[in-house]
């Protein structure tokens, strides 16, 4: 079904980036058709300016010409807006405040931790991966219960689409770092959600390349080493 | 069964103000905790085992927590007096503003507040220009809610009583009402708010508990 015009739905997303990436995902989950756009962050376009001024970052969703930017709010007006398809978020107040919770502890405690990993060395990257692996076992304890017995693109909900977008860098930040931050034994539960979250067709359809993504992350680490330290 | 909803907070705490303040625009009866943050009790440990912090929301024996996720949770549970506007479009553009605050305006406080000399210097203008994008959010409006107030006068209310304790307390004037006359208005009839003017912490209390909060962080700085 296009949509024509007036209802029209554009993204503009990078390639590599899990904040855009996750709103792909969300799009795709959902079936709604969109144009999307690729931003070189080096030179971004005068349309990515107008619409996010605030931030000057993707990803930005535009509906019927209007904007919105912050990939976890952009996840909530697609659910608000497009009521037919999977759900993203559960009926229950108490289910919605529980994942919102955990949304917000992956975009912000697992990402982060994952960022410094890549940009830093020796004592540092040890202190940044032994943070990683605690805030894994946090994931891990604390979303037990948020993760269905089986899981599809029908049920996959906000965590397991935020969940997705930060796998899609994980394996290639575990090589550019040259260390296995999520290991079958350690963190059992994770290993097993990623394997279903995998199987998912929507979830492998958006997957970026890995060499790729190896390339990208290996190019910011050399330039975040070689920078002047503040 | 009769809803019972404790809350855990602290005497200063912004983010708790946030949930007392949606709490009381709904008429919702509670129960408030407040928590010594030196000695946690170890019931706000069993509830927020992940942050240890305030505030949390107890509804029936089950916890909620971060601040923003709360006011969620209050506004899906208590249907009085809607903080957030109906249309997606609108709720989506709260919602962003409500995170820039967070995000930005937080951080960009605080790094004048915590600091001293060059650095404090460079900190200012950053304040500055993200309380000018703030400010625009107010034109034409009495409220960010529009007549009465929503979603994000609440995210935002701690500048209308923080802001001032931390010009005191940095000798550096932030929001004056030249630049800012639509903030420094809303500033006025915000706190004019019952619900808000009755919950304000006292402001000599909290002017001191920011300046020894300032010197710690700089005598430890200077340790570095």
């Amino acid at each position: 079904m296009e949509l024509e015009g007036e209802n029209k739905v554009k993204l503009h997303g990078m390639w590599a980036s899990p904040f855009s990436l996750r709103v792909e995902l969300a799009l795709k989950v959902k079936g709604i058709p969109y144009e999307y756009i690729e931003e070189n962050l080096k030179n971004k376009s005068p349309l990515l300016l107008k619409y996010n001024p605030v931030h000057k970052k993707v990803p930005v969703l535009i509906h019927s010409g209007r904007p919105i930017a912050e990939s976890l709010v952009i996840l909530e007006y697609i659910d608000d807006t497009w009521k037919n398809g999977p759900k993203l978020l559960p009926e229950d107040p108490y289910r919605r405040a529980q994942v919102r919770f955990w949304t917000s502890f992956l975009h912000q405690q697992l990402s982060e931790s994952m960022i410094t990993v890549v940009k830093t060395d020796g004592e540092a990257q040890e202190s940044a991966i032994k943070d990683a692996f605690e805030k894994l076992k946090v994931v891990e304890e604390g979303m037990a219960e948020l993760f269905p017995a089986t899981v599809g693109s029908e049920n996959l909900g906000l965590h397991g689409i935020v969940m997705c977008s930060i796998l899609y860098v994980f394996e290639a930040v575990e090589d550019v770092a040259g260390v296995k931050l999520m290991d079958p034994e350690k963190n059992p539960l994770i290993f097993s959600w990623v394997k279903a979250l995998f199987e998912i067709s929507e979830v492998r359809e958006i997957k970026p390349d890995h060499d790729k993504m190896v390339g990208l992350l290996q190019f910011i680490r050399n330039n975040a080493l070689q920078a002047p330290k503040a | 069964m009769a809803d019972v909803v404790k809350v855990f907070r602290t005497w200063s705490s912004p983010f708790a103000l946030r949930v007392i303040w949606a709490l009381q625009l709904k008429g919702v009866e509670y129960e408030t905790i407040f928590e010594d943050i030196t000695n946690k009790s170890p019931l706000l440990l069993q509830y927020n085992p992940t942050y240890k912090q305030v505030p949390v929301l107890v509804h029936n024996g089950k916890p909620i927590l971060e601040s923003l996720v709360i006011l969620e949770y209050i506004e899906e549970t208590w249907k009085e007096n809607p903080l957030l506007p109906e249309d997606p479009y609108e709720r989506a553009t709260t919602r962003f503003w409500a995170k820039f605050g967070d995000d930005k305006l937080v951080p960009s406080v605080r790094g004048v507040l915590m600091t001293q000399g060059k650095e404090q210097e460079e900190g200012i203008p950053v304040v500055i220009e993200t309380l000018k994008l703030i400010e625009e959010q107010l034109k034409g409006k009495k409220f960010f809610g529009g007549e009465t107030i929503g979603f994000l006068d609440i995210a935002l209310g701690w500048t209308a009583n923080l802001m001032c304790v931390f010009e005191e307390v940095t000798g550096i004037k932030f929001l004056d009402a030249e630049t800012f006359p639509l903030l420094s208005a809303w500033i006025e009839n915000f706190s004019d708010v019952s619900v808000i003017k009755q919950n304000w912490p006292p402001r000599d209390k909290l002017v001191l508990k920011f300046q020894a909060a300032r010197e710690k962080c700089l005598a430890e700085a200077a340790t570095k």
